[in-house]
């Protein structure tokens, strides 16, 4: 349970608000450190210390709601091809992913298409499962998210991971999850037999 | 009128009096393309026999013609260099399956060119299956070059190693090649050769190294061997002393674990290569291994440490060796004490790139204002500069400007978009104004930190001669790009995204675009109606958007202008649409 609360933090999107503002802000890799940096907190303090009128345009367009969550292609270097091998043991360090964020597409059994998600957007288990449900919401008439004294919900949310293998939603950390999870497929109750069809314990996370 | 005609037809004829022949000799020696594209419009002989005696061809964008119009005019090609996605796809801006896709080229120029000898490709889509056409077509191709390509594996790398029986060169450089493996090596047969030039170290996985030895050995012309990681050092060793006739070398990883003996062995190895003047590789190499390489250090012009995390006191020590040095590429864990390093010893210098070891980390130390300007007052003569920063003053880049006024190619990459000036705060506008005011051949021009519409006033006022200028986080007003359509008569590339840059910066251009070889305008504030507005305006360009997520329609997300004989594409992807 505390793990998972510190996994919650370090996608803590407070202490970046800055760089959120800023139209094409890169918080792909710098999310996952843990102890997430403050990326440009010292830049646009600096800014803000000091206007000048053409920064003025500038601290303005940062306060605007952003389109993108993250920088693409930024810096303009082909990272993979030129990566520092003395910081190779440093585990915690995540390479570059090879597509912006952490979009994984999304099926429901009898659902006539697909949806697409950045796993990113969600902070944890409870948000992604409430975000699944307004999606499908058209297509259901039971929730997935179960709470407290209601029946076994009539839907189960799995996801298929790196080894190919199926698996139920909300066994593992969300940071691993978001890291290991390919697609995700909401199952039919009844097919998921076996699987524990209820998923009470995601409501933990 | 009898007379002027008649004076008209002597005019004519004195110019075609040049028999074929020796106009054919004389074209030959005109090598450039650009040259031989003015020879082609002198009139209409000339024309033709410039188009009967070229043999090498240059197509900057694949789509701005098709090859049909290419094979129809020109009959005897043996070389061809076709580039095709727009540059901004190397930083995963343009989607995969966008297109340029050479299949359908090969096709065309199997049929016209059954000799065809070389093909340099860059970012294209190649399948396994249009290598191994390649393979079957050409029975004469000798020189394949594939740079930023992706879409093919090792298999279709075997079957070039099956089939090219007078294969020269094989190169391949940062492309995205699907690693099965290097039994691909192997598919040289033992009657093979001819090789001059392999440079497999895009790869990653080993060789038979066996199979590598004996083709080292019995290519008596191999002059560039470039490896891969896999390959060891006691393995280099036994290949240096197989191709001690080598110009360029490649090293592959550069840790384990060496006796003495094979430590001086090595070091005997590059001592008998009297030829290197090209050193890339290096991977993991450490100050215990450096010396070795001490022996070839005289002769070396162009040193490649961009894969080795050199500190600055082995750089220093390294580069005391390399006084003939023109051009060095290292990452920025030399950090500026290196590159002072670098400019007490390489006054010849011409070329320098700083790679950012860590480009994500923020935080990360790295080279700032101090080593630039140490680089400008010790080499003088520098002309091309790739300089990624974590910090930077206009103070010094001025000072760069003024100390290097013969810059050609300076491309500064502040690693924070949006960083004003790291002393004054000010917008990096004046930077970029001092080196496109002090040196006036500049060619090639890439701007980063922050930026107002000023930067591109002075570009525009001072950069007569700048033929492609990359654009990142930028401008304060929609028609800050103005100045530089309107200024810079010789630009031929423009590349710019995430900028305040809008309807009419791209409409500014319209008179320009057709002079152009594209545009490229990605997260911008351009608009649809803008987008076919430019497009009716000018049928002879084609003016693609690219449409990845649902919007409200009105946005030009990413939007790319390029002239074109071929008229629109044919093989547009759903994303993609020509307006």
């Amino acid at each position: 349970m505390e793990k998972a609360r510190s996994y919650e933090k370090d996608l803590n999107f407070e202490e970046t608000e800055l760089r959120l503002g800023l139209p094409g802000c890169d918080d792909s890799s710098s999310l996952t450190q843990k102890g997430s940096k403050r990326v440009f907190s010292d830049t646009t303090d600096d800014v803000r210390s000091k206007p000048s009128p053409n920064c003025t345009a500038q601290i303005e367009r940062e306060g605007a709601p952003v389109a993108k969550a993250q920088v693409v292609g930024w810096p303009p270097v082909r990272s993979s091809y030129r990566k520092n091998n003395l910081h190779v043991t440093n585990s915690m360090k995540k390479t570059e992913p090879e597509a912006p964020g952490f979009y994984v597409k999304v099926s429901m059994d009898g659902a006539p298409y697909l949806r697409k998600i950045d796993l990113k957007n969600y902070k944890g288990y409870q948000d992604l499962l409430k975000a699944l449900e307004n999606m499908f919401s058209c297509f259901t008439i039971g929730d997935f998210a179960k709470k407290e004294g209601s029946k076994t919900s009539e839907y189960v949310p799995t996801y298929e991971d790196k080894d190919g293998d199926w698996m139920l939603v909300g066994d593992v950390p969300w940071e691993m999850f978001i890291f290991s999870c390919k697609r995700l497929r909401i199952m039919k109750g009844s097919d998921a037999i076996g699987l524990g069809s209820n998923a009470s314990h995601i409501s933990s996370y | 009128m009898g007379l002027r005609s008649e004076k008209r037809r002597h005019e004519e004829t004195h110019v075609s009096a040049f028999p074929d022949e020796v106009l054919e000799n004389v074209l030959a020696f005109v090598k450039s393309h650009k040259d031989r594209s003015s020879a082609s419009l002198v009139c209409k002989h000339w024309y033709e026999v410039e188009r009967w005696s070229r043999n090498s061809v240059f197509i900057g964008n694949c789509y701005s013609l098709s090859p049909e119009i290419l094979v129809k005019r020109f009959p005897n090609i043996r070389s061809i260099t076709l580039k095709g996605k727009p540059r901004f796809y190397d930083f995963n801006l343009v989607p995969p399956d966008w297109g340029a896709d050479v299949h359908s080229w090969l096709v065309v120029l199997a049929k016209a060119y059954p000799f065809l000898e070389e093909l340099r490709l860059k970012r294209m889509t190649v399948e396994d299956e249009s290598l191994e056409f390649l393979g079957q077509s050409f029975p004469n191709f000798k020189a394949l070059s594939l740079v930023s390509c992706d879409g093919f594996s090792t298999d279709g790398l075997a079957a070039i190693a099956s089939s090219c029986r007078n294969l020269e060169e094989l190169d391949l450089q940062e492309n995205g090649i699907k690693d099965y493996g290097g039994h691909w090596l192997s598919c040289f047969p033992e009657s093979f050769t001819s090789m001059v030039a392999l440079n497999f170290a895009n790869l990653n996985s080993e060789v038979n190294f066996d199979a590598l030895e004996r083709l080292v050995t019995r290519c008596k012309s191999l002059k560039v061997l470039k490896l891969n990681r896999s390959v060891s050092l006691e393995q280099l060793q036994r290949l240096l002393v197989r191709a001690p006739q080598l110009t360029e070398l490649g090293t592959g990883s550069f840790s384990q674990d060496l006796s003495l003996k094979q430590y001086s062995e090595l070091e005997q190895a590059f001592s008998n290569c009297k030829s290197i003047h090209t050193l890339s590789g290096l991977w993991e190499v450490t100050s215990l291994y450096l010396p070795t390489i001490y022996p070839v250090c005289s002769n070396l012009k162009f040193l490649n440490l961009s894969y080795a995390g050199l500190r600055s006191p082995e750089l220093a020590r390294l580069l005391e060796s390399c006084p003939n040095l023109q051009c060095l590429w290292v990452l920025d864990t030399v950090g500026d004490k290196g590159l002072e390093a670098v400019a007490s010893s390489c006054p010849n210098l011409k070329e320098l790139r700083v790679f950012p070891a860590d480009p994500h980390d923020f935080d990360a130390g790295g080279v700032t204002e101090a080593g630039l300007v140490a680089v400008s007052r010790g080499c003088p003569t520098i002309n091309y500069i790739l300089y990624f920063c974590r910090r930077m003053t206009n103070e010094a880049v001025s000072t760069v400007a003024i100390n290097c006024p013969g810059f050609t190619h300076f491309r500064l990459c502040i690693l924070n978009p949006y960083q004003p000036d790291h002393l004054t705060h000010e917008p990096m506008d004046e930077a970029f104004g001092s080196v496109a005011r002090y040196c006036p051949m500049l060619q090639r021009l890439s701007i980063s930190g922050l930026l107002t519409d000023r930067a591109f006033e002075l570009i525009g006022m001072h950069a007569k001669k700048l033929e492609a200028l990359s654009v990142a986080f930028a401008g304060s007003t929609e028609s800050g790009l103005e100045y530089v359509l309107r200024g810079c008569l010789k630009l031929r590339k423009l590349e710019v995204r995430d900028c305040s840059f809008g309807n009419a910066s791209l409409m500014s251009g319209i008179e320009r675009y057709e002079s152009m070889r594209s545009l490229w305008m990605s997260a911008c504030n351009v608009t649809m109606s803008a987008c076919r507005c430019l497009a009716r305006e000018r049928p002879r360009l084609n003016v693609e958007v690219i449409r990845e997520e649902e919007g409200d329609g009105t946005k030009a997300e990413k939007v790319y202008v390029y002239r074109s004989v071929a008229g629109p594409r044919k093989d547009c992807p759903p994303f993609v649409r020509t307006l």
